[in-house]
């Protein structure tokens, strides 16, 4: 059901069906289009939803993707032209947040919490250590266990076991 | 009709049956009685049966046009095919909450048959649970969205189902999903009912584990659908947009593979257990997040099925409730249970954790993704925007390290391990990857990127799970006709493991080689004029009107070949459903071995001419095909006899062990 939303966005964005970059716009130099078009695919069509202006047909879609193409022809950096659209439409036109500010959530909430993850695995196997210690078996001790845990599957006995053992 | 008024009736029933069934359940857990047992099992099964009839009836409503009912006045039409008046049913918003229901129902009913080898008392608490869902959400069906509304006046014609659904692959598309969503919800009950009775041992993870297997199946073969419909339908070639609704979808998926892994855990050692629970409980919050968040109006304000604000409320309200409810008697039960097996930081228990700490992370990232730039505009007003390089960025960079890993995981003995030794094992496959990467990207050289990584990481997840099963059956150190026979004689887990992984493998390659090399040609065409682009030749054959029978094509028929081979024709259309005056897309698609020649036409230039969209997509059928490989090693290891034989040995072991 989750492409009923995908689809009413089309049904907004793509009016006027046809392809998002026209024949008429590609340049000439293909070296130029070739960036013009990694450009183009981080920059978001604003009247569509989480669409690339390289993807949309919407007409604002198609003023930008000249726009882009006018500013590398005159000589800006790719970075240049970046900042030119967004000093124009703001940060919301920026596919890829900036790594910046109010955006530093965004970025480090996952390695955040992979770090508390591991942390956390690291506590846990810490006092794991410490029980097991505490359980040290005797290596005739170990041959039984295995023995026993080999013929059972069951984990919950085997776990009487292990403190039968120990004790 | 009556039946509409019958279907409404049955709903209703329902309804009533789920809030009786909770609350017999309730006194049966504090007061165990057979009786109460019997009802409380009975009941999922009738509430299925009555959910079916509600069903029917908005189905027979559909298929034969019966526009008295509003809502197939507003999504139907007299002309369209009847397998999609049929599939109209749930292409709106109170349709698919009915599929939704039912099947919920159906998975309830599915519990109380095939769970009679559980505990009673457990079995009670799992329907209980089951059966306080289907009273939320058939009482939102009823309440805030009901299909069963009649028109005072029969109006002639309906409006039409929105064109772009109207296709095979949007039919099977939302069941597919829903039965994966909705099979978590069993996965839920049992954390629940985990958590309720503080009983948490190995045998549950076998219960739960059929059942997370099931509704993963079923989740993995719904979004490669989805994914492949908006492939071939929305006519811009791309296969995966990490738009918000994909997000939703993906979420679950990726939670719902990490419970796979530590349920394995905890089936063959005891241990991960809060963590499993843990994980059931989050993957039925984030199914639920995907198929109401997407309503609730907050995710898309616009653009949403529900655009009634006090029915968005009342899903928000929902979702916090049981999501919140559910972490709350986490946090104050899961204290309760008691921790289990030991593992040292090398062994396979601790591979998997490593998986499922990635795939934790990977979800994270995520749902940040998809929910931050709402939360940053709610609270700030200030609007971002987060896409798809964001995502293959953070994504991306997660799973590198786990693929790299995956391989490892079936070497890897119980307990403890070696790397080493693993890596001794695993030495002719690291060199094969190695080899054919440097093969392949030699031949395909085309600058510094990452690519030649991403094949490295496919190549090694295949061929590391193929010597898994060369590893077991001894291949090369025995004779062939023993290996043969060892092969044969392996448990099913071997092969769904091996095969579910090079599905993985597969998935990923797809993914690496399409991203690498696909290309695009832009141009206009001209009737009879042929283009040679990137090894391939299109020729414009001719364009014809055509009539279909709910709307109008205009359709361009193309020769296409790899250079110096046989033309095979193939077309592209614009489609228009003047009932709803709105235009599709069919793109012409061309199948050459795994890889495909993807055509799509634009505006019409001058008098007969075309705009012509033309991508050569180089070995993309292994994206869908992976998929396809994990869903059949999935079904393959639901066949094992142990989940149906040894769940009540081990539940007497069980009690065995706790007399003791």
């Amino acid at each position: 059901m989750n492409r009923f939303l995908m689809i009413l966005i089309l049904i907004v964005s793509f009016v006027p069906q046809g392809f998002a970059v026209q024949p008429d716009e590609v340049l000439d130099d293909p070296v130029l289009e070739e960036r013009a078009r990694d450009i183009s695919e981080g920059l978001r069509c604003l009247v569509c939803q989480n669409q690339s202006i390289d993807d949309s047909d919407a007409d604002l879609a198609r003023d930008l993707r000249i726009v882009v193409r006018e500013r590398l022809v005159a000589g800006d950096s790719n970075d240049e032209v970046v900042d030119y659209v967004v000093a124009r439409y703001g940060e919301f036109v920026l596919l890829k947040p900036t790594f910046s500010g109010h955006n530093l959530v965004l970025w480090i909430a996952a390695p955040l919490i992979f770090v508390i993850g591991l942390v956390i695995l690291f506590v846990v196997s810490m006092r794991q250590r410490k029980v097991s210690n505490a359980a040290a078996m005797t290596p005739e001790e170990e041959q039984v266990l295995a023995e026993l845990t080999e013929s059972e599957t069951d984990s919950a006995n085997k776990d009487q076991t292990s403190r039968q053992s120990a004790d | 009709m009556l039946s509409i008024e019958l279907g409404h009736f049955a709903l209703v029933l329902a309804f009533a049956l789920a809030i009786v069934q909770v609350g017999v359940a309730i006194y049966a857990w504090q007061r165990p009685n057979e009786g109460g047992y019997s009802f409380v099992q009975q009941a999922s099964g009738l509430q299925f049966l009555l959910v079916l009839l509600s069903f029917a009836a908005l189905v027979v409503a559909f298929v034969t046009s019966d526009f008295s009912l509003k809502l197939a006045y507003e999504h139907s039409h007299s002309l369209q095919p009847t397998l999609y008046k049929f599939t109209s049913v749930w292409g709106n918003h109170e349709g698919s909450m009915l599929l939704w229901v039912l099947i919920l129902t159906l998975f309830g009913a599915a519990v109380a048959v095939g769970g009679s080898n559980l505990p009673k008392a457990t079995l009670n608490l799992v329907l209980g649970s089951q059966g306080f869902l289907v009273f939320a959400f058939i009482g939102f069906t009823i309440f805030t969205s009901n299909p069963f509304e009649r028109l005072p006046e029969m109006p002639l014609e309906g409006r039409d189902l929105n064109p772009i659904l109207q296709d095979i692959g949007l039919a099977i598309h939302p069941p597919l999903l829903y039965l994966g969503y909705v099979g978590f919800s069993v996965c839920f009950s049992f954390a629940i009912a985990a958590l309720i009775s503080g009983k948490i041992d190995a045998a549950w993870a076998r219960w739960v584990r059929p059942w997370t297997m099931l509704s993963w199946i079923f989740l993995t073969l719904g979004i490669a659908m989805g994914s492949y419909w908006a492939y071939y339908e929305l006519g811009w070639g791309g296969w995966w947009f990490w738009d918000p609704v994909e997000n939703a979808s993906f979420m679950p998926w990726l939670t719902g593979t990490a419970l796979l892994h530590s349920a394995l855990v905890m089936e063959k050692r005891g241990a991960l257990k809060i963590w499993t629970v843990l994980l059931a409980i989050i993957t039925f919050s984030l199914s639920l997040l995907g198929t109401f968040l997407v309503r609730s109006g907050i995710l898309t304000s616009v653009h949403s099925f529900a655009t009634d604000p006090s029915r968005g409320l009342v899903i928000l309200g929902m979702l916090t409730f049981f999501i919140c409810g559910a972490f709350i008697l986490f946090a104050w039960r899961a204290p309760a249970l008691k921790a289990g097996g030991l593992f040292a930081p090398i062994s396979r228990e601790a591979a998997l954790v490593f998986n499922n700490l990635f795939l934790a992370t990977a979800t994270i990232a995520v749902l940040v993704g998809t929910l931050y730039p709402l939360a940053l505009d709610a609270f700030t007003g200030i609007k971002i925007s987060v896409g798809a390089p964001f995502f293959d960025l953070t994504f991306g960079a997660l799973m590198v390290p786990l693929l790299l890993v995956l391989p490892f995981g079936p070497f890897l003995p119980w307990k403890r391990a070696s790397i080493a030794q693993a890596s001794k094992r695993l030495f002719g496959a690291i060199v094969l990857s190695f080899v054919l990467t440097i093969i392949l990207v030699a031949y395909l050289w085309d600058g510094f990127s990452l690519t030649p990584l991403g094949m490295l990481l496919g190549f090694w997840v295949i061929i590391g799970s193929l010597a898994d099963l060369a590893e077991r059956a001894k291949l090369f150190k025995v004779a062939p006709s023993v290996s043969l026979r060892r092969l044969a004689g392996l448990p099913k887990n071997a092969w769904s493991t091996s095969f579910a992984h090079i599905g993985m493998g597969l998935t990923v390659l797809g993914v690496v080689l399409v991203s690498a090399y696909e290309t695009e040609t832009i141009t206009t065409m001209q009737p009879g004029e042929q283009i040679e682009t990137y090894g391939y030749s299109v020729r414009f054959v001719e364009e014809v009107d055509l009539a279909g029978p709910n709307f109008t094509s205009e359709t361009v028929t193309f020769a296409v070949a790899p250079l110096g081979k046989r033309e095979d024709m193939v077309s592209s259309e614009k489609r228009t459903y003047p009932a709803r005056q709105m235009p599709t897309t069919e793109a012409g698609i061309k199948t050459f071995g795994l890889s495909q020649v993807y055509i799509s036409i634009g505006d019409r230039v001058g008098e007969n001419g075309r705009v012509v969209r033309i991508w050569t997509k180089p070995w993309i059928l292994l994206i869908w095909l992976g998929c396809l490989v994990m869903a059949a090693a999935g079904t393959y290891s639901l066949t094992d006899r142990k989940y149906r034989i040894a769940a009540p040995n081990l539940v007497q072991k069980q009690s065995v062990g706790a007399a003791k």
